[in-house]
């Protein structure tokens, strides 16, 4: 089915990263957070980097057309940090788009022609109504067979989530304890949309209540909070509102470099050892409903180019879109077995104290989802968990030298897993 | 006439608003597709023929939807006007996504994975395009 991984001909890593703050900006456009983003990235180079040294740049990009009414965004990205005029291009797997930019830069870098590349990602998405952004994210799907009746983005993965509590028994708290967990690394991070947890969500509601004199409502925890329609409405059954990752505007830049030249510009590099990426039918044509086959051939090639196994893996950045999409993560990475994600989540393992701690940035879900940047943002994690410069969401007692970010796009039309080494 | 249609979403569509579920089928290797695909994607023969579904199938995934896109929320949906959209697995073995009509989208903890449906042509069409619809029998 998946063809056998090879290896690069020349290895590559990170010596920088960057990212703006993740939120909704009514007075920044793409490009002002892409500035950000990309300031923040020159600044991080240890030992500097020269911007007439980069030599090309990729975009990912879901849709700015849509979104913003700009096409053609890279050479614009491109002349507002001063590289023009270098090669820009953008590349676009819908939330996938920032995974496909690493791995073109790491691909343009292997290769030989290039030795130093800009990888990146960039979406503005809050200018536009809810029901327009629905509009527009729903094209990700296949318009003609699946948005065609009224499906919607969270209507699908809330119909893979139907499928999933038909065939393992799960229940919406399954799917409710990751969005728990999420929200509570998330507080820890100063990039994230909501830096609050599920608990100082609830809590200020309660104050509010009280402030405004109203009954102040009786919930006993997260949980109960949760379950409340009135606290946390209907999207699509059974995902609810903080089930559904939320409409961000943000931008993130990676430096991307020849492994031989890294030390040049840092003494901590973070090497990128493994990828894959694949592509698969939409959902209503799969055998399973309840696991990405995309991410299973993605996850495959990557292991098999890194040489390491589920087990080496540390620590993760999954694609939690929805929260049911991060217990379908957990188990077609192989962190779980197929069915277990909610077991596993509930017992803890996933937590940031745990065994295999999942997305200590707080996930898309509660850092944000700037579509066409999240696959980027993913790995700046992963470089400040190496790098041990992950401030108060630092994982504690693991000095974490395997790590792998995994991407999708759409309901896995496209996957793409990235597996860092530090030395 | 129905063998000279080209296998494209068009005709799909055409058949639909004529009333008729079509798939198409390998005729070199027989695997069954629907929606129809022009190629086949186990043996890449072009050599497909339409083939009428039944119509009868179940439910094999489905959502209860508060919030729509923009032709939902003209059709009237909105959050206290949900509706109901699914993945319906045929009898003849492909699946394929639907709006599903005959449950109501209000009490979706009471909708069963496995639900018996049929296929139900709709007069209403959203934009310029009739759906797929199935009714819980």
């Amino acid at each position: 089915m998946s063809r056998k991984a090879r290896k690069p001909a020349r290895g590559v890593a990170i010596v920088g990263a960057g990212m703006s703050k993740f939120g909704s900006f009514p007075d920044k456009n793409g490009r002002d957070l892409f500035v950000e983003a990309f300031t923040e990235m020159t600044k991080s180079v240890d030992k500097g980097i020269d911007i007439k040294d980069i030599e090309a740049l990729y975009v990912g990009n879901f849709s700015s057309d849509l979104f913003e009414g700009q096409g053609h965004i890279a050479p614009i990205m491109a002349d507002w940090v001063g590289l023009g005029p270098k090669p820009a291009t953008r590349v676009e797997g819908a939330c996938g788009s920032g995974g496909i930019s690493i791995r073109e830069g790491l691909i343009g870098i292997a290769s030989g022609i290039y030795d130093i590349v800009l990888v990146s990602g960039v979406e503005k998405m809050s200018t536009l109504p809810t029901e327009r952004v629905t509009d527009t994210l729903a094209s990700a799907a296949d318009t003609i067979y699946e948005g065609c009746c009224g499906f919607t983005f969270p209507g699908l993965y809330a119909a893979m989530a139907t499928a999933y509590m038909a065939k393992y028994g799960a229940t919406v708290e399954d799917f409710m304890r990751v969005g728990i967990k999420n929200h509570k690394n998330g507080a820890l991070n100063p990039k994230a949309q909501f830096n609050k947890s599920i608990r100082d969500l609830m809590n200020a509601r309660i104050e509010k209540a009280k402030q405004k004199g109203d009954p102040t409502p009786n919930w006993h925890d997260e949980l109960d909070f949760l379950k409340d329609p009135q606290a946390n409405p209907i999207v699509a059954w059974p995902m609810r509102l903080f089930d559904c990752s939320p409409i961000t505007d943000g931008a993130a830049c990676l430096l991307l470099v020849a492994e031989d030249l890294a030390k040049n510009f840092t003494d901590k590099p973070v090497y990128i050892i493994g990828s894959g990426q694949a592509s698969d039918h939409a959902l209503h044509e799969r055998e399973d409903m309840t696991t990405l086959l995309s991410a299973k051939i993605a996850a495959k090639e990557a292991y098999e180019m890194s040489g390491v196994t589920p087990k080496d893996i540390q620590i993760a950045e999954v694609h939690d879109c929805f929260t049911i999409a991060e217990l379908v993560a957990i188990e077609d990475l192989g962190f779980f077995k197929p069915g277990e994600g909610p077991r596993a989540t509930r017992e803890g393992l996933t937590a940031r104290e745990g065994a295999k701690p999942i997305n200590t940035s707080g996930g898309l879900k509660s850092k944000g989802h700037p579509v066409g940047a999240s696959g980027v943002g993913q790995a700046i994690e992963i470089w400040h968990q190496m790098r041990g410069t992950a401030g108060p969401r630092q994982v504690p007692g693991k000095d974490i030298r395997l790590a792998l970010t995994h991407n999708v796009g759409a309901t896995g039309g496209t996957c793409v897993v990235h597996i860092y080494e530090r030395r | 006439m129905t063998e000279e249609r080209k296998v494209t979403s068009n005709s799909f569509y055409q058949f639909l608003a004529e009333k008729k579920l079509m798939g198409s089928r390998c005729k070199k290797c027989q695997a069954l597709y629907l929606p129809p695909h022009p190629i086949c994607q186990k043996c890449y023969s072009t050599d497909m023929e339409w083939v009428e579904m039944k119509g009868s199938g179940k439910l094999a995934a489905f959502t209860a939807i508060s919030v729509g896109p923009t032709c939902t929320i003209a059709e009237g949906h909105d959050r206290n006007n949900p509706y109901l959209v699914g993945i319906v697995k045929m009898d003849e073995g492909p699946k394929i996504c639907g709006r599903i009509q005959g449950i109501d989208p209000r009490n979706p903890d009471k909708i069963k994975v496995g639900t018996p449906v049929k296929v139900e042509f709709p007069e209403r069409v959203i934009g310029s395009r009739c759906y797929v619809s199935f009714k819980a029998q």
